[in-house]
């Protein structure tokens, strides 16, 4: 038979945010997106255990949750850092010049796209457009928006996050 | 006449500088429209008058909205039987038009929502919403808290025997979730691929119950309509196509925006009047109308209206109406490369044209662009371009999107693809 | 029917049916591949584009899949377009980026459907310059091989094991051209139908492991049709052989029964074949207890010495019909024994009363499928029959189907059909003592002992038969689904050893008919042949043909393991005098007792029939020759009438069917062609492909000179390439599955009427009886009464997919998958007893403590047993003692990681 398992219990808090959500759909797996962007926004990224502890509070396989969770840019199934900066490399702002952009943003925090800081400040990902194209080049640092940015503006933008 | 009448979608906005608090959106003349159908209209009266206002999908296909609820119409009105659901995903590169509304004019969409419901016979609504939409989450769930508050929400609405609850979905975030089949997969808590069709949602939808689907804007000016009339609605447009339309522009101009303006405005005058004409030094070379999958529109187009016929007619799509700009500065094949970078990412994976053939499409772009490329590529393009691009041969339409501007620029910009092939560099790194 | 065109070509077809099925059904090719006959349309890979036309103007047409699309009445298309050939051409090049060129070292290769599809499509150049995409590969158990660079993402595996067979740990994950399919983490496929995966992957992505590690491509595989012996189904199966080993077992169609799949312990389970314990030649046992071998016709003459004139023969559930026969002729019918033990046999001798009397239908595993209300009685068939546990999950989709199609989705658009129902499903009520892997579709569960079983199904027909109103209780329910239904079934087993509970499954089966409702009787018998050789009766009881052996008198013991028929100290005692001789395959506790053994052949090295569930006697026909001294029970049953000087004696396999026929049943003459049965007059069907390799050097180590084809005077087969396989041959006599251009499994639609309908020559076997009974007669059912005693616990054997069967046991792959012996317990006796799952316990007079497993349906009061793995009286109602071993430690390092979960 299979040994202890891996889990990592749901905290309270979790736990009523999910219930919030199934309270309001036909069955409980259909909560399973909803719980994973709870579960992320607590821990900051889905880890093996807290997704077989998110499955086994839906009464789905981890194997189902995980096929949902790999499906979605925005779910990390990998740990992040404590900020993470998402850089459009859509077309709007790739015409106001998101390519050299990015290549400034990457200097700037010494990492390269899809890497964490060593100080575990930043994790820096790409992402679709945004959706505020008249402020290209854009960029999301959690939940603040930014843009158009300036490459000037970097350092004082990053030392709001620590 | 105020604002209000010329301009529904945000005319407010534009009124109080800022967001429409529910105090504000109801000085304004809100919720009048949702108290006066749900006390004097029956759902059919709503339907028709949405049909001739002649009220066309603003998320992209511009498909007559009032014919769509109309085949949701007539079902068991058991309670939960039937779903609303407010497409939110905006997610087609260039387009930002849906988070300004539901950012600046939330209770617009909510009150839409509540006359769209009623009309269909939905007591479940929801509006699912780009997980990075911060901003318009907040204020989209402020404003649910306080229509809930005053029972504009809720059960026996504005007295009524009309229940209505609403629910905001925050997505994972994938671009195919904008497909509304692929939306309802997502909502249920599933991988969001999209769905076969028939049965369309109006026949099975989300959990497989009659589902309608609407984008925000589409659901915005709903409630002008019921105000004012079908007949102040049609006036609105300049063209055949009636009301208004959130146009906006991004790329190299002075003032990049949106601006409501009516149906049928030219795009010389969008881009010379509302977005204040190119930047210094930039020439305008292309247009992609209305997102990024759309076919590109070059010079001999640009003093066209913009609406559903005239873009159509041209050979594109007024798809979300939000354009993006390709100035002189940008080379075709490379853009063409973002734009397939973009299509490849975003492919669900589900059938093999667009999993396989678009990261090819990629790779020969990325080839060519870096003076890679060989004889016979061009070639390798247009073929892939009609086989993976014909409406059917791939599973849904998100691949079909994908190479509109591609085969627009292998049309339109071809010296250019030649020149990096035959040269084995790319002119514009040089300059 | 619908007119339809194809490429100016005048067809038929059903109006409304998938097209791509129409185009199979007429057997053109079209190269697909997520299409599954039993799975239907989703859309995905884009392979089997064809030209659809507007009307009779339009001369363009327009490219559209033909496994999404209804025909229509006069619809006109074409498959030879060259549009359609060239996106086909494309579709497969889309593919191929990224699927390796390692044909050569793959399992698939030389039976792969990709491989025939892309030559089928005339894709042969690579244009594609980028990297290919790798993935790591995950071990998924003793079973499957997993190699996901191969992967061509058509999603065949996880709509199988997910959506057909309820598996809950295979998922897709990821997306765009980065799709995986496997598990959450490395570890064993938990479903008992993964082996399926094998067949249903396109390519190499999921192989049979054991296979793998003593390879032979498909086209060196020696095969001929035959029946898997894992259970009482009967599922049809090619068993193929290579240098005299039993290689691998895989799918045979058959439209009423198995379909297109298996499950696991049917294909890993008969690797007992190559097992180093079989006994392969005659041998007499010595003073010295050991066996002395080398001179089979001294044996034979010892052999009838030592039995002496007064002979009684101890058959065997798992030997075929005739072997059986064979040897009721030589000890005579008064002096024969089933093999089974006295009440199994009363259970299956009340069920096929039951079976003949009017208002019982016997369904096909094809009608379980179509039933829209189901209640199963006592039995796991998951455990008992699982081939059945995956036609009832089809069944209760009965109701989607009826949903989509009121909603006008076609019934093959799988995924609409799907998605439209959610989880809306046909009723299927259980009753069992312990939970079943059936559970999760269940609409509801019910738990007891065997005699509250019996009572619920009691209270169930009377609540049938009267007018009264129904109650809001499970046995409440039950009856309104069941009186709603249009196609009722009851399922029973002899699992349970109970003859009450098959009375009243058959007593509601009776009620139902009353009321003018067709309803259909499945009852689950364990073995192979358990009704074929109950068919055969016999003057003697188990019990009393043990007696008589204690006394001294000779016997034959066929195929028969006696210990794990009745208790160890009745058997001890029959086997003491030691006048009897053992026909066996594999050495046993009994067989290392007789005074002589005598090397019986397996079902794949002889010809003889298998009776199933249903009484459908089907022919099993002999793959290779045994090697060694071992020969058919039939033939040594044929020395002992020689030299005993009674009986019949028989030259061949074809003279004792014809004698069996002609003392029993003479439709076994019909079931299958006779020897003489030819192709085109002529043409022997081989039983090695066209390109069968090293027929006159495979041997070569050992003797140079090419050796003569073996001759069959039994089978309409031959053992060589020689011969024709057409596909239009009676359905009973196909030997492997080919077709031009077809070399993988999906050939065998061109063996089809129309696409997972019946085989082109018939669907094999018939049944041995059909219901007879001119008047409704209902069962008197004894009051069973048994009530719970407080000191100690009523024991209920529980039966394991893996482990609960004697032959399967001995074959490698599954014995990874056996549990360490266990008991079952309650929550709540788990609580009295302070034990939890992992501890020991002392149970009754078992000597080994056994492993806690907990279960939350079982009753208190009652503990399960694992059949097979420890012993359990089968005399009446067994009840046992428990204690805490507090010593014991739990077998960890041999226990799987799975036994087998839905």
């Amino acid at each position: 038979m299979s040994t202890v398992e891996l889990i990592s219990p749901l905290t309270d808090e979790e736990r009523d945010e999910i219930e919030a959500e199934v309270a309001h759909l036909p069955d409980r797996e259909s909560a399973a997106i909803d719980a994973l962007m709870i579960v992320q926004k607590h821990r900051g990224w889905i880890s093996d255990e807290s997704l077989r502890s998110i499955a086994k509070f839906l009464d789905m396989s981890p194997a189902t949750l995980d096929g949902i969770a790999t499906f979605y840019n925005l779910i990390h199934r990998q740990p992040v850092g404590r900020n993470v900066v998402m850089v459009c490399d859509s077309v709007s702002c790739y015409v106001m010049g998101a390519d050299s952009f990015a290549v400034k943003v990457q200097d700037h925090l010494g990492i390269k796209f899809g890497e964490t800081t060593p100080d575990d400040c930043f994790t820096l990902l790409p992402i679709v457009c945004l959706g505020a194209c008249d402020r290209a080049p854009t960029m999301l640092i959690n939940e603040d928006l930014f843009g158009p940015v300036r490459e000037d503006e970097l350092t004082e933008i990053f030392s709001r996050y620590s | 006449m105020s604002l209000q009448d010329t301009k529904p979608l945000i005319g407010r906005v534009q009124e109080v500088g800022g967001l429409v608090s529910l105090s504000d959106y109801e000085a304004g003349g809100g919720y009048t429209a949702a108290q006066k159908a749900l006390k004097h209209m029956t759902p059919s009266e709503i339907i028709d008058l949405v049909r001739e206002a002649n009220l066309r999908g603003r998320g992209g296909a511009g498909f007559p909205t009032g014919v769509k609820w109309g085949f949701a119409k007539g079902e068991p009105q058991t309670p939960g039987y039937k779903y609303l659901v407010c497409n939110g995903d905006e997610m087609e590169p260039g387009t930002f038009k849906d988070r300004y509304l539901i950012e600046f004019n939330p209770h617009s969409l909510i009150e839409g929502m509540i006359l769209g419901a009623y009309a269909i016979g939905a007591e479940k609504a929801y509006v699912f919403l780009r997980g990075e939409y911060h901003e318009p989450n907040r204020q989209l769930a402020r404003a649910i808290a306080e229509a809930g508050e005053k029972n504009y929400l809720g059960r026996s609405i504005f007295g009524s025997d009309f229940n209505l609850d609403l629910r905001i979905h925050l997505s994972g975030g994938r671009y195919i979730c904008g497909e509304e089949t692929a939306l309802l997969n997502a909502l249920e808590g599933k991988r969001g691929q999209p769905r076969y069709k028939p049965p369309f949602p109006p026949a099975s939808g989300a959990w497989g119950r009659p589902t309608i689907v609407n984008n925000v804007e589409t659901l915005c000016n709903v409630p002008a309509i019921i105000r004012n009339g079908a007949e102040w609605y049609q006036e609105l447009g300049l063209t055949e196509d009636a009301g208004t339309k959130i146009y906006g522009i991004s790329g190299r101009v002075n003032n990049p925006g949106l601006w409501e303006l009516p149906m049928g405005t030219p795009i010389r005058e969008l881009v010379d009047v509302h977005a204040g004409g190119m930047q210094d030094g930039y020439k305008l070379r292309g247009i992609l109308p209305g997102g990024a999958s759309t076919d590109y529109l070059v010079e001999e187009h640009f003093d066209l209206p913009m609406d559903y016929k005239t873009i159509q007619d041209a050979g594109s799509r007024m798809g979300t109406g939000t354009m993006i700009l390709m100035d002189d500065s940008i080379c075709p094949v490379d853009m063409a490369r973002n734009l397939q970078h973009f299509f490849a990412q975003e492919s669900c994976g589900f059938c093999t044209p667009c999993r396989e053939g678009l990261p090819w499409v990629e790779q020969l772009l990325a080839d060519i662009e870096n003076g890679q490329g060989k004889d016979g590529d061009l070639e390798l393009l247009d073929q892939n371009a009609l086989y993976i691009g014909a409406p059917g041969n791939t599973f849904c339409l998100h691949a079909t999107g994908a190479i509109e501007p591609l085969q627009s620029a292998l049309k339109y910009f071809r010296d250019d693809f030649e020149h990096h092939i035959k040269h084995k560099s790319c002119p514009y790194r040089e300059n | 029917m619908a007119t339809i065109l194809i490429d100016d070509k005048v067809y038929e077809a059903k109006a409304g049916e998938n097209l791509l099925e129409a185009i199979l059904s007429q057997h053109l090719d079209l190269p697909y591949f997520c299409w599954h006959p039993s799975m239907g349309s989703i859309g995905a890979c884009r392979q089997c584009a064809i030209i659809t036309y507007a009307d009779e103007d339009d001369t363009r047409g327009r490219i559209g899949m033909a496994c999404m699309t209804s025909v229509t009445d006069g619809m006109r298309i074409s498959l030879e377009a060259p549009l359609a050939k060239d996106f086909r051409s494309t579709v497969i090049e889309w593919l191929m980026e990224n699927h390796p060129h390692d044909c050569p070292v793959c399992e698939e290769g030389g039976e792969c459907h990709l491989q025939d599809m892309t030559v089928m499509t005339g894709h042969s150049m690579r244009r594609y310059r980028g990297t290919k995409r790798t993935w790591e590969n995950q071990n998924l158990g003793p079973f499957i091989g997993h190699e996901m660079n191969r992967c061509i993402t058509c999603y065949r595996c996880v709509r199988f094991y997910d959506e057909y067979a309820g598996g809950k740990d295979l998922a897709a994950f990821g997306s765009r051209g980065r799709m995986y399919f496997g598990r959450f983490e490395d570890g064993t496929l938990e479903s008992e139908f993964a082996g399926n995966l094998v067949e249903v992957c396109p390519t190499g992505v999921f192989t049979d492991k054991p296979f793998a590690q003593s390879y032979t491509r498909k086209w060196d595989l020696q095969s001929a049709p035959s029946v898997c012996v894992g259970c009482a189904v009967g599922c049809n199966v090619f068993p193929a052989e290579r240098y005299g080993d039993l290689k691998r077992i895989t799918n045979r169609y058959h439209g009423e029964l198995n379909g297109y799949f298996l499950c696991d312990r049917g294909r890993f389970g008969s690797h007992f074949v190559n097992h180093e314990k079989r006994i392969k030649h005659a041998g007499v046992r010595t003073q010295s207890g050991d066996y002395e071998f080398g001179d089979v016709s001294n044996a034979i003459k010892v052999a009838g010495a030592t039995l002496g004139d007064r002979v009684i023969g101890i058959g065997s559930p798992r030997t075929s019909f005739e072997n059986n026969f064979a040897l009721r002729e030589l000890v005579g019918s008064e002096n024969f024994c089933t093999g089974i033990n006295d009440r199994e046999l009363e259970v299956i001798k009340t069920a096929l009363d039951a079976m003949s009397r009017q208002g019982i239908v016997v369904p096909s595993l094809k009608q379980v499928e179509e039933a829209d209300a189901i209640l199963i009685l006592g039995e796991d068939i998951a455990n008992t029959a699982a081939r059945t546990a995956l036609s009832v999950r089809q069944a209760v989709r009965t109701k989607s189907f009826e949903m989509a199609t009121d909603a006008h989705i076609p019934t093959w658009q799988d995924a609409g059909v799907r998605g439209h129902a959610q989880s809306e499903k046909s009723a299927l009520f259980i009753a069992t003592p312990a939970a079943t892997r059936l559970d999760d579709i269940a609409t509801q569960v019910s738990s007891g002992s065997v005699s509250e079983l019996v009572a619920l199904g009691s209270s169930i027909c009377t609540k049938l038969r009267s007018s009264t109103a129904s109650s809001d209780d499970f046995a409440g329910r039950v009856t309104d689904a069941l009186r709603t239904a249009k196609a009722p079934l009851i399922i029973t087993g002899s699992s349970l050893q109970s003859i009450e509970l098959v009375q009243v499954a058959a007593n509601i089966c009776i009620a139902l008919q009353e009321h003018d409702q067709t309803s259909s009787f499945l009852f689950v018998p364990t073995e192979v042949n358990s009704v074929g050789v109950a068919l055969l009766e016999g003057g003697l009881s188990l019990s009393t043909a043990l007696q008589r052996m204690a006394e001294g008198q000779g016997a034959i013991v066929l195929e028969n393991d006696l210990y794990s028929r009745a208790p160890a100290d009745s058997v001890d005692k029959a086997l003491s005098p030691g006048n009897f001789v053992v026909l066996d395959t594999l050495e046993n506790r009994t067989a290392e007792q007789a005074s002589i053994v005598f090397p019986a052949a397996t079902y794949a090295e002889q010809t003889g029939t298998f009776v199933n569930y249903e009484t459908r006697a089907q022919r099993f026909y002999q793959v290779f020759e045994p090697q060694d001294e071992i020969a058919p029970a039939w033939s040594w049953l044929s020395h002992l009438a020689e030299t005993l000087g009674t009986g019949s004696t028989w030259d061949s396999y074809a003279s004792v069917l014809e004698q069996c026929a002609e003392h029993t049943y003479s439709l076994l003459r019909d079931i299958a062609p006779s020897f003489d049965y030819r192709i085109d007059t002529t043409s022997r069907i081989p039983r090695q492909s066209h390109r069968y390799s090293g027929r006159t050097a495979m041997n070569a180590q050992v003797n140079i000179h090419e050796p003569k084809a073996q001759v069959d005077t039994d089978t309409p087969f031959s053992y060589s390439m020689e011969g024709q396989n057409p596909g239009d041959q009676n359905g009973a006599a196909i030997p492997y599955v080919w077709s031009p251009g077809w070399n993988s499994n999906q050939s065998v639609f061109k063996f089809q009427q129309e696409v997972a309908g019946k085989l082109a020559g018939g669907d094999p076997g018939l049944r041995l009886i059909e219901n007879i009974g001119a008047q409704l007669q209902y069962f008197d059912v004894s009051d069973v009464g048994a009530s719970r005693k407080e000191s100690s616990f009523e024991v209920v054997p529980l039966h394991l997919v893996f482990g609960s069967d004697e032959m399967s046991n001995q074959s490698w792959p599954i014995k990874a998958r056996i549990p360490a012996p266990f008991v079952l317990l309650s929550p709540q006796d788990a609580t009295a007893l302070e034990v939890k799952a992992g501890m020991g316990l002392r149970v009754g007079e078992i000597t080994e403590s056994l492993e806690v497993q907990v279960d939350s349906r079982l009753p208190s009061g009652v503990i399960g047993l694992p059949q097979g793995l420890v012993e359990i009286s089968q005399r009446e109602v067994a009840r046992a003692h428990l204690s805490v071993d507090p010593e014991f430690v739990a077998r960890t390092n041999v226990s799987p990681e799975v036994i087998a979960k839905g």
